[in-house]
């Protein structure tokens, strides 16, 4: 079942096209990934899916009711608004305090639920915004870049979380990442993005692309090095824990 | 007590109350600017309507919301938007100020539009102030938790089903409505300060955004009333006088914060 598609999309600013020709779906449970350079038009294709922007040509579908968890990359938010966790969770709906004490928990922020949004450290609103997110059990949850900002160890938590949250609600995950290592091990489709898309597919088909290769290069070489050995690291980590 | 002290009085906290919860959004979306240039249209709007003979409040209405429109408009078209905000806001006063100037033969208070004639209301006038302050609260009401997660993240929001450019209009519709009702209370030049400052003072001693919006129309109540007191004890212009009270209050607020801030 296809959740959001895009046929020829492309997003123009003036003359210049910030997002050219984009087709593509997310189905059903699906995990995909945007990877690319900066610059290269990643965010604008999600706020393009999400619906924040409007396609200059070709066109976006959405299912009809289809309900999106959104964790942006930042809120607007400074020290003149006065919020607390629980307050925001319930934006813009009010949600049952089971279903808060629930996401609460699962993201590790029970015990602030009543601080305030703007004294939480950056880890703590990721895993805040993850919450709201998920809270109205969406068919998929949308991230921009999600781990931007977070120390190595904080990255790879927010991803277990994610994939957490993937397995219990079986909703799909769409995101932009910079990860290129969790993102190949992780996905189901990944989508390479430089202006237009350049490749897509499973992970092993497109990091074997001469279109990816070009675009990544010598860091990609150097990435899936680190990907391989993480990959190694955690599988005998988790062998060790499981036994 | 006399009569037009209860209109004045009415008039005051009906403009404060409509201004507070509208205030907290300006001082979260930082509009302040947003909220001058608005204000100092209604002057070109007073002028526009003196000129045509027309009653002064569908020409304030009209001039304020223009200027939101056209403020959008420049920004879009790749101007900062201070810039664009400074050139139209002062470009409305001025013209404001030389059109009104210009209303041959009749003599024009100048002084009323910019700072306010509180005690010179009348009961038409405090029925119109009510029946504004009542639009924008509800209004406000009515889209509260949208208003504040568009506030927080507009993406979010879209993602969440809201349409981000109808809750600004909202605000800019709710800001054109206060204007217009406040113009005749404190004036082009301070209708900002009731905004801004009754919100801010309100800061230190809010948890939610809920709590920000009820203390701050009780400071701007308070700012009213207090001022209009103290202008008649002292005797000296109602409109500066309030606003002059309201800083008093967010001084104070300045001075509690570290304190309060133990509880936050």
């Amino acid at each position: 079942m296809t959740l959001i598609s895009a046929e020829d999309a492309s997003v123009r600013f003036g003359a210049t096209y910030a997002v050219r020709d984009v087709s593509m779906s997310i189905n059903h449970n699906e995990i995909v990934t945007i990877v690319g350079p900066n610059g290269s038009g990643k965010s604008t294709l999600l706020r393009l899916l999400v619906g924040a922007l409007p396609p200059t040509s070709g066109r976006v579908v959405r299912r009809p009711g289809l309900k999106i968890g959104y964790v942006p990359q930042r809120l607007s938010l400074d020290t003149t608004l006065p919020i607390t966790v629980e307050r925001f969770l319930c934006l813009p709906h009010r949600q049952p305090k089971s279903k808060q004490d629930y996401v609460l928990g699962m993201v590790g922020l029970s015990n602030q639920r009543h601080a305030q949004v703007s004294k939480l450290s950056g880890g703590q609103l990721q895993r805040a915004l993850l919450a709201r997110a998920v809270l109205t059990e969406p068919e998929i949850l949308i991230l921009d870049e999600p781990t931007q900002g977070l120390d190595q160890h904080g990255i790879s938590d927010f991803y277990a979380l994610i994939s957490g949250v993937h397995s219990d609600l079986g909703c799909a995950v769409l995101m932009v990442s910079h990860d290129l290592h969790v993102v190949m091990r992780s996905s189901d489709h990944v989508i390479c993005m430089n202006g237009h898309i350049c490749c897509q597919g499973a992970p092993t088909d497109v990091s074997d692309s001469p279109e990816y290769l070009a675009l990544f290069g010598d860091r990609d070489a150097r990435s899936l090095a680190l990907y391989s050995h993480h990959h190694d690291h955690a599988h005998h980590h988790a062998t060790h824990t499981h036994d | 007590m006399e009569a037009f002290l209860i209109r004045a009085a009415l008039g005051g906290a009906g403009v404060a109350l409509a201004a507070a919860p509208l205030g907290c959004f300006v001082v979260w979306r930082r509009m302040a600017y947003f909220g001058d240039a608005t204000a100092h249209a209604a002057l070109l709007g007073v002028a526009l309507s003196l000129a045509l003979s027309m009653p002064i409040l569908p020409g304030v209405l009209l001039a304020a919301f223009a200027m939101a429109v056209s403020v959008t408009a420049l920004t879009n078209r790749g101007y900062a938007q201070d810039t664009a905000l400074g050139v139209l806001s002062h470009g409305a006063l001025a013209t404001g100020l030389v059109a009104i100037s210009l209303q041959g033969g009749m003599r024009v208070d100048l002084s009323a539009y910019l700072i306010g004639d509180i005690l010179a209301i009348d009961w038409t006038n405090v029925v119109l102030i009510w029946a504004g302050a009542f639009l924008v609260i509800g209004g406000i009401y009515w889209r509260w938790s949208a208003l504040l997660t568009v506030t927080l993240q507009p993406d979010m929001a879209t993602a969440s089903g809201l349409k981000p450019e109808r809750e600004q209009m909202v605000l800019t519709i709710g800001l054109a409505i206060v204007v217009a009702v406040a113009i005749k209370v404190v004036g082009a030049l301070l209708i900002s300060a009731l905004l801004l400052m009754p919100a801010s003072a309100a800061r230190a001693f809010a948890r939610t955004p809920e709590a920000m919006a009820a203390l701050a129309a009780a400071i701007g109540v308070a700012s009213a009333l207090g001022g209009l007191e103290v202008s008649l004890l002292l005797d000296t212009p109602t409109g500066p006088t309030i606003v002059c009270t309201a800083t008093a209050i967010f001084a104070v607020s300045v001075l509690l914060r570290p304190w309060l801030a133990i509880t936050d």
